[in-house]
């Protein structure tokens, strides 16, 4: 029987020849991650229902990531990060990255990679919806909550229901130099609606998808779940295994769909016909063209998070804003510390990141979610009034990013840095040609 | 399996309701376990919902009144794509903590439905069609889970529900830690042990 990439790893998970859409199958899981804010309640679950001196199935498989709620002085956030170390301490996990040491990253989605867990062929579970970012890798991953976390800890398995694949054809080698992969990704979003790919994969194929690096096909999968997606996932080829191979020595299997697997829907877009896109408030299929709002007044811009806070996007907001002012708040928010590290390290014509963001008048932050979810009242960036902000995060959610008052716009690193030089919605083709 | 028919208010709510808005992220720090702290949950539960959307078709009603911690209200009638965005379990909780037993909505987004089914902390229940247009905040209703019936108690009207499918064997046992430990999956809790 002819299989999807994603049928194909179900089935070798479940042990079995061939599964089908629909069918609930209980897998064996080769990571499990969580973070501060699911994991205390995820401990508490595993130690009520496995017993106080249970031990977890498998500890180098779990990886617990701190990264949320971290330069925060709310007693409750700091309390959770107290849960993790001690859970961390009495079962000598391998892979924790504590607070306020040299093996703190930040955010985990991209923090995952870097750390090696995110290998072609395998199981991913996380406690975060954008777990799903992992797809870009040529793995199933996806977002659950505490109890299944715990059920997985205890046991190494999870039951899931084979979902059916949308397939995204992408024609064309490349994107026009003005156009991201989050504007492709936010078109699609506008396109199929925020419960467009509910339960389903969201598969991303063609010669559009090969020819994007690791982090744009990262940006792509991030944000599946904002269409409802279960998983989204890019066959591994040799961008992915040249990444792989670098972060991690661990055997790992390629799959592919064939050529005649069944899909629930095919879908195709043409990348060199693509425009810069925004998300208008309050839903991340509010679509508009970056054109059509431009002009629109913004009090902040913020650059940062799993879908757009990583050494690319920066370096894609530098072009612009190198040599430049910002006329608005504007907030850079590195995903981890080895993304932060890059502002000093990557330059564009000589001048680091890190020194064009501080001559354009950013506040650079450090790495974690920080007001991508809104947080503690402290938290860096978070929108606290009736701030209008454009940013480079996945939602905008009433309230997401902080105050029920506040409005986010989603756009690019190159929209974002091009609409803070001039305090209202801009089309970056202003400045890129 | 709990009783057949859940009766209470209905709490009626538009389409898209995102888990930020059914719990603020500012708010996920709260222990789940810790009794007082608990509390919270309910107390902030749907607070993220615009006031002018929340309790329909009115508006301006809030799930739970200002210095309550529990609401009046006990069923959740909501329009597609309930619980869509972050997989924070603590929504479904925060829901259940608030005294909502179900919810009936046209679709739900995945992780959101399998945190309700597998924590066992409130019923989702899909009806065939939008219902958020019908039925108004304050109705009383009646799901009868064995007729697969909502009734509107107070406009004598009756709707159909789908079928919970795969998920129902875990729903009727409580999660799925008490489903596996049926199958034999997971051994018995040794308090529980006889």
């Amino acid at each position: 029987m002819s299989m999807t990439l994603t049928e194909k790893i179900l089935a070798k998970h479940s042990g079995k020849r061939e599964v089908e859409p629909g069918e609930s199958v209980w897998i064996d899981v080769d990571v499990l991650m969580t973070h501060d804010v699911c994991g205390p309640p995820t401990i508490s679950i595993f130690k009520n229902e496995f017993g106080e001196d249970a031990q977890v199935w498998d500890k180098n498989k779990l990886v617990i990531i701190p990264d949320h709620y971290i330069f925060t002085e709310d007693k409750y956030a700091n309390r959770n990060v107290d849960i993790l170390r001690a859970f961390a301490s009495e079962h000598t996990l391998p892979n924790y990255y504590d607070v306020g040491t040299d093996r703190y990253k930040g955010v985990c989605h991209v923090a995952l990679p870097e750390e090696g867990f995110t290998r072609p062929g395998e199981v991913l579970f996380g406690t975060d919806s954008h777990t799903c970012t992992a797809g870009a890798f040529g793995e199933f991953a996806t977002g659950i909550g505490n109890t299944d976390a715990a059920f997985i800890m205890g046991t190494g398995k999870l039951w899931v229901k084979v979902p059916e694949t949308m397939q995204f054809y992408f024609e064309g080698d490349s994107m026009p130099p003005y156009v991201m992969a989050k504007d492709i990704i936010l078109r699609i979003i506008g396109d199929i609606g925020v419960d467009g790919a509910t339960y389903r994969t969201m598969e991303f194929a063609g010669p559009g998808i090969k020819a994007m690096d690791i982090e744009s096909r990262m940006t792509i999968t991030n944000m599946v779940i904002e269409a409802g997606g279960k998983n989204g996932v890019v066959e591994p080829d040799e961008v992915t295994e040249e990444y792989v191979k670098s972060r991690s020595d661990a055997d790992y299997e390629l799959f592919h769909s064939d050529p005649d697997a069944k899909y629930y829907s095919q879908h195709k877009y043409n990348l060199e016909e693509m425009v810069p896109m925004v998300a208008k408030p309050h839903s991340p299929d509010n679509k508009a063209t970056a054109e059509e709002v431009a002009g629109t007044p913004l009090t902040r811009a913020y650059i940062g998070s799993c879908t757009g806070g990583k050494l690319s996007d920066f370096v894609a907001a530098a072009k612009i804003l190198k040599g430049r002012k910002v006329a608005i708040d504007t907030f850079i928010v590195p995903a981890t510390t080895e993304v932060k590290q890059g502002l000093s390290t990557e330059k564009i014509d000589g001048q680091s990141l890190k020194n064009i963001f501080e001559e354009a008048g950013c506040n650079i932050g450090n790495a974690s979610c920080a007001a991508c979810l809104g947080g503690p009242e402290d938290t860096f960036g978070r929108l606290n009034g009736e701030e209008v902000c454009i940013s480079t995060t996945n939602r905008n959610f009433p309230g997401r990013m902080g105050s029920k008052k506040s409005s986010v716009y989603l756009a690019s690193p190159y929209t974002v840095a091009a609409s803070s030089l001039n305090g209202k919605i801009t089309d970056p083709r202003e400045y890129i040609n | 399996m709990a009783e057949d028919i859940i009766k209470g208010k209905a709490f009626v709510l538009g389409k898209n309701i995102d888990t930020d808005q059914i719990i603020p992220a500012q708010h996920l720090v709260y222990s789940l376990e810790d009794p007082e702290e608990r509390k919270f949950y309910g107390k902030y539960a749907l607070s993220g919902t615009p006031i002018e959307e929340s309790g329909l078709p009115q508006g301006n009603i809030p799930l739970v009144k200002d210095d309550a911690f529990e609401s009046e209200f006990n069923i959740i009638v909501a329009g597609p794509n309930f619980g869509c965005g972050s997989s924070r379990e603590h929504a479904p909780a925060a829901l259940q903590i608030a005294g909502v037993k179900a919810i009936v909505a046209p679709s739900y987004a995945r992780i959101f439905y399998r945190n309700s089914v597998d924590g066992g902390f409130v019923i989702p229940l899909e009806s065939m069609e939008d219902l958020s247009k019908e039925v108004k905040t304050n109705d009383e209703l009646e799901i009868h889970k064995k007729d697969r019936v909502l009734k509107n108690v107070t406009q004598d009207k009756s709707y159909p529900l789908k079928p919970l499918g795969s998920v129902e064997d875990i729903i009727a046992a409580g999660g799925i830690f008490k489903y596996a430990r049926k199958m034999g999956m997971v051994p018995e809790k040794e308090k529980e042990v006889s």
